[in-house]
């Protein structure tokens, strides 16, 4: 009789999921953008991939589960894919090194975590001004900080449409979340 | 997904009522696809029911759970008719001013700014109270809901102000989108069986507690969107999360559900 395979160390699979990236940003992986939580023993001693989603209605998120499962069942590991809500994904999970690509990438990286409160929404946008509670979001092809916002909702339920006054150019921001 | 049953339970028809005022929203909503008055706001609409129907798909998922006999998000959403849906009625109206039975109105802008921003301040209120329900399933599903409903509520706001200290046009546009809804609002604060029973059983929010700040919220916009507040009156006050619709819902419903009823089971 064989013994029965030693099962993959969680290094592995990690280095493994590692080459995953999000389906909208390919220049990130889920692990940075802090959708990939956990690999861990499951009370049953599967392996289990914890994931958190982003957005409740992120079209991207059963592509990403679905990525997951591809990879796992390449590496012949029996495990599942665990989605944990709580803690709520946030924003401030991505590594700096993370909003580096993204803001190379052309989009600009998420400042603030928490958008306006129920008590402090008497800033309003108007057309050109920007409104105080606003964090500065700099261009991300220029770097000024001469910016203003477009459109509160962009081309994913993430982003926020905005326009460089240096430069010109128009440009996504990762909305804090 | 694997969800694990929390030791404090929300009543299924508690769960229905917030997943149904997200899916009727967001269909509502959904149907600016396309049509939006401008492409920024054709993205907005677009995103904004999108959050939505991703709420109402995890409330229905821990409601189908809870449920059990086979039960599904996709059970509950397409295969459940007018008086078994609990969402306010102020959700399931058209775009457009009042209207009845069939008629048929253009879809006015203001009316889709007005229903968002009044429902938006109510959800910011009510999410972050349940972010700690002793429902850790519903606490959590909530502080998702919490961080998108403040951007649904930033983004009605600024358009309501835009629209009501705005031109002639959009100011009485504005206006009147506002006398035909804040009357719905009333529903608001008339309890339901599925929220006392909430209350009881500490898991739900006493909607009344709530209403002292949603005035002061909808007063301070108004002032600023230069709009009035329609007088109180002691009209009808509508039923929705207690299954007793409007006729408009019936529609929302037949179009929502059609294709999952004639064809049972597809996948794509």
């Amino acid at each position: 009789m064989h013994p029965v395979a030693a099962p993959t160390p969680h290094a592995d699979i990690w280095a493994a999921l590692d080459a995953l990236t999000d389906p909208e940003i390919p220049v990130i992986s889920l692990r940075e953008m802090g959708i990939l939580r956990e690999v861990r023993e499951g009370a049953d001693g599967v392996t289990e991939v914890v994931i958190t989603p982003t957005y409740s209605g992120c079209p991207a998120m059963s592509q990403i589960e679905d990525d997951v499962r591809t990879v796992l069942a390449g590496l012949g590991v029996p495990a599942r894919v665990v989605t944990q809500l709580a803690p709520a994904w946030t924003t401030d999970w991505m590594s700096d090194p993370a909003r580096e690509k993204l803001r190379a990438y052309g989009i600009a990286p998420p400042q603030c975590a928490a958008p306006d409160r129920p008590g402090n929404v008497t800033a309003v946008l108007r057309f050109v001004t920007r409104p105080v509670s606003e964090a500065n979001v700099p261009c991300p092809h220029c770097g000024s900080s001469e910016t203003t916002e477009i459109s509160h909702f962009g081309s994913t339920a993430c982003k926020a449409q905005y326009r460089c006054l240096a430069c010109l150019e128009p440009f996504d921001y990762f909305k804090p979340y | 997904m694997s969800v694990s049953t929390p030791v404090a339970c929300a009543p299924v028809t508690y769960l229905l009522h917030l997943a149904d005022n997200a899916l009727i929203l967001g269909q509502r909503n959904a149907e600016w696809c396309g049509h939006g008055p401008i492409i920024e706001e054709d993205l907005s609409m677009a995103n904004n029911a999108l959050d939505l129907i991703g709420q109402a798909r995890l409330l229905y998922q821990y409601a189908a759970q809870r449920i059990g006999n086979g039960a599904t998000e996709d059970s509950l959403a397409y295969f459940r008719d007018v008086p078994d849906f609990r969402n306010y009625t102020l959700l399931e109206l058209p775009h457009s001013a009042p209207l009845a039975a069939t008629a048929r109105g253009d879809r006015d802008y203001a009316t889709t700014i007005v229903r968002n921003f009044l429902y938006s301040a109510l959800m910011v209120l009510l999410w972050e109270r349940l972010s700690t329900s002793t429902d850790e399933q519903l606490a959590a599903i909530a502080a998702r809901s919490l961080k998108e409903v403040q951007y649904h509520l930033r983004h009605s706001r600024d358009w309501l102000v835009r629209f009501g200290d705005g031109t002639d046009e959009s100011q009485a546009r504005a206006q009147a989108a506002l006398d035909h809804m804040l009357p719905y609002t009333e529903e608001f604060w008339t309890d339901s069986a599925a929220e006392r029973e909430a209350v009881a059983t500490g898991v739900g929010v006493e909607v009344a507690t709530l209403r002292a700040d949603w005035d002061m919220l909808v007063a301070n916009t108004l002032a600023v969107a230069t709009l009035q507040r329609p007088a109180a009156s002691n009209g009808y006050v509508s039923q929705g999360k207690q299954g007793v619709h409007s006729e408009h819902l019936g529609f929302v419903l037949a179009e929502m559900q059609s294709l999952a009823r004639a064809h049972p089971g597809a996948s794509w």
